[in-house]
């Protein structure tokens, strides 16, 4: 169990709960209850059955024929995209609304980027008749409209974050800051592997249902549990960390994640945490954080709004460090080429976050007796703006 | 160096009223910071707490958000600050305490910054993103080897177990949140939890206790000094220096406003 988060709430050096005074009662009865709480009969069971019936899991294993003729190997997707609110981010929100209602909270906050975890947030807590306040970057409530009206009808309120660069970042502050404000009645929904203890773990668990799936759906497929590798984009890390979950302890799988760089890693432009970060504290957790010498965040950029984001989950630092995992990046440019082409090849339209994963097929090399297994964490309905700006259709 | 902390000092010297002002460093001007320090000294303030802007401050509200970005736009750094205060204790005698979050300090290397602020003549430091058992691990030896008092937060919905287990951890004072909030929310007297500050007060506490958060007036001020030992006043002031008129005088008239002995 090395990848597994210890006692105090770390992986390796990173982790832990950076947390000010005022969160402290919320995040020790996290800590205190979350394992009891989600390893209960009645948890267990609504969980599984709602990920059945109400998010349409398992979600397919689909052996992608034409790409895999392409790169002369053979490529799965996972496909996270068909999930109900189009992303795995509905793992993670059943799992954590489920929680709060133990908990006997009422009010839902959430922070969004993209606005898949937002709309999935919204979701369900009209699923289960709770209040859900949504914050969400300035500039993301501009580029990731669709999703913004969707929170709407779903009975959400969007407030969007006003200071820094008005992306991911700033939306976790606003969200930060309501929690400090309302500790009583309220349940924070991070959306990925980031924050105190215990949420990296807990959403692991609750996004752990993805490779679960894959081993069984390989078994099926090709009489085999282990792939040759999973690839996955990281912005926080959640679809990735529920993509490597049940491989981390087999060392023979190669994990890959996929960041990205924006305009390129060597400019200013861009959001490729382990790669250009440094050790630091950031929204409670330690981990690799984009920085200046100072320690003041640097602004991230990235087209894609779910990726923009300095920070990473304190399991990807670990699995960074230890070079469990190998992490690559992906500008912009080979994002939007990687996403034409599944689009042509496959007729499936991606997310712009997860056509980082399908750009690493350039990156590396693939034999013929290879199996790799893509993590398709969304799909694109919420970036055909920016599509057609670019394909110029 | 004195033999005893500058925090203790006051504490001793005076249990009532005490006036404790919060500013950001770097602004509105970069090289603001020494004259405003002196300017509170010289119009009454007790103690000091000077930020350390971050560009994510998570416990503060929108005034102290603001001041942060546009200190850091003026080229405030710890580097920088360490520079402004080198010869502060040649004219500032009351007690400066350093208030930021953990990440500039890390970067900066948390021993050669509690040396640092040894040397520049600061009493104590409030990291509101650094959680009383981390502190207790990592922390405390480095900041008693230098002096430094480390001021922890209580909140109201703190239990009387753990402001126990504060208190215990704590030299020179508690620092009482008034309200579960960030910084600057406009409170009025009656948003304060009585039970809540009647509640610490019962605990009878070794240390003594500051409040702190939507302190902004003299009826909130003297209304939280019945129950604590004073009262800290940090947005409103940092406001306050927006106006127009010189440094010196913004200052002067609005603790004028405040405290009446002043
Ligand atoms: C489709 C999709 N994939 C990936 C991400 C990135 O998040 P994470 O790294 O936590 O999976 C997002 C975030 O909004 C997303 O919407």
């Amino acid at each position: 169990m090395k990848y597994q988060v210890d006692r105090k709430g770390y992986y390796g050096e990173f982790g832990g709960a950076y947390i000010p005074e005022m969160m402290h009662p919320n995040i020790e009865e996290l800590q205190q209850r979350y394992m009891e709480i989600i390893n209960s009969y009645n948890f267990r069971h609504d969980f599984i059955h709602l990920l059945k019936h109400y998010v349409g899991r398992p979600s397919p294993l689909y052996f992608a024929k034409r790409l895999s003729e392409k790169y002369g190997s053979n490529i799965y997707l996972k496909r996270e995209d068909l999930n109900h609110t189009g992303s795995h981010k509905v793992n993670n929100t059943i799992g954590q609304i489920l929680l709060a209602r133990a908990l006997g909270k009422t009010r839902i906050i959430a922070e969004t980027g993209a606005g898949q975890h937002g709309v999935a947030t919204a979701t369900v807590c009209a699923l289960m008749g709770m209040k859900c306040i949504v914050y969400m970057g300035a500039l993301d409530v501009e580029r990731q409209a669709p999703n913004v009206k969707k929170m709407k009808m779903l009975g959400a309120e969007v407030i969007p974050a006003v200071s820094g660069n008005q992306t991911l970042k700033d939306a976790t502050n606003e969200a930060m800051r309501d929690w400090i404000n309302n500790p009583e009645d309220t349940h924070y929904i991070i959306g990925s592997v980031v924050g105190p203890h215990p949420y990296p773990d807990m959403v692991a668990q609750f996004q752990a249902v993805i490779s679960e799936e894959i081993k069984m759906q390989l078994d099926e497929h090709l009489g085999r549990e282990f792939p040759t590798r999973v690839i996955a984009c990281v912005g926080g890390g959640s679809n990735a960390a529920g993509a490597f979950y049940h491989f981390l302890e087999n060392e023979e799988v190669e994990l890959i994640g996929v960041e990205a760089a924006g305009k390129g890693v060597d400019t200013e432009e861009t959001a490729a945490t382990l790669t250009l970060g440094k050790v630091g504290v950031l929204h409670s957790a330690k981990s690799m954080l984009m920085q200046t010498e100072d320690g003041q965040i640097v602004e991230p950029y990235s087209i894609s709004a779910g990726l923009d984001y300095p920070g990473i989950g304190p399991l990807h630092s670990h699995l960074f460090q230890t070079k469990r995992a190998k992490y690559l990046w992906a500008t912009d440019e080979e994002v939007l080429e990687a996403a034409l082409e599944l689009t042509q090849l496959e007729g499936i339209i991606p997310a712009l976050e997860s056509a980082h994963a399908l750009a690493a097929l350039k990156k590396i090399e693939l034999k013929p007796d290879e199996v790799t297994v893509i993590n398709l964490s969304g799909r694109g309905d919420k970036d055909m703006e920016t599509y057609l700006n670019y394909f110029g259709y | 160096m004195s033999t005893q902390n500058r925090i203790n000092q006051l504490f001793q010297n005076k249990k009532e009223n005490i006036f404790s002002v919060y500013f950001t460093a770097g602004y509105p001007l970069l090289e603001d910071t020494v004259r405003i320090i002196q300017a509170l000294e010289k119009n009454g303030t007790d103690l000091i707490e000077i930020g350390m802007p971050f560009s994510d401050p998570v416990a503060d509200g929108p005034v102290i958000q603001h001041s942060s970005t546009v200190a850091l736009k003026n080229g405030m750094s710890i580097k920088k600050l360490f520079e402004q205060l080198a010869t502060i204790r040649e004219t500032v005698q009351i007690p400066l305490i350093l208030m930021g979050y953990l990440n500039p300090v890390m970067q900066y290397g948390v021993e050669n910054f509690c040396k640092k602020c040894q040397e520049v003549g600061i009493d104590g430091l409030i990291l509101p993103d650094l959680p009383l058992n981390v502190y207790q691990e990592e922390f405390r030896s480095v900041f008693e080897k230098y002096g430094l008092h480390n001021i922890l937060l209580i909140t109201p919905q703190t239990s009387d177990a753990r402001i126990r287990e504060i208190d215990e951890a704590s030299n020179g004072f508690i620092y009482m949140v008034s309200t579960s909030s960030t910084t600057g929310v406009k409170s009025n007297v009656s948003d304060f939890n009585k039970d809540y500050f009647e509640r610490v007060r019962q605990l009878k506490l070794k240390n003594p206790h500051l409040i702190g958060f939507g302190i902004s007036n003299r009826e909130t001020f003297e209304n939280a000094c019945q129950y604590a030992s004073g009262a800290i006043i940090g947005s409103a002031f940092v406001k306050a220096l927006e106006q127009e008129a010189t440094l010196e005088e913004r200052i002067s008239s609005f603790i004028k406003k405040i405290v009446i002995s002043a």
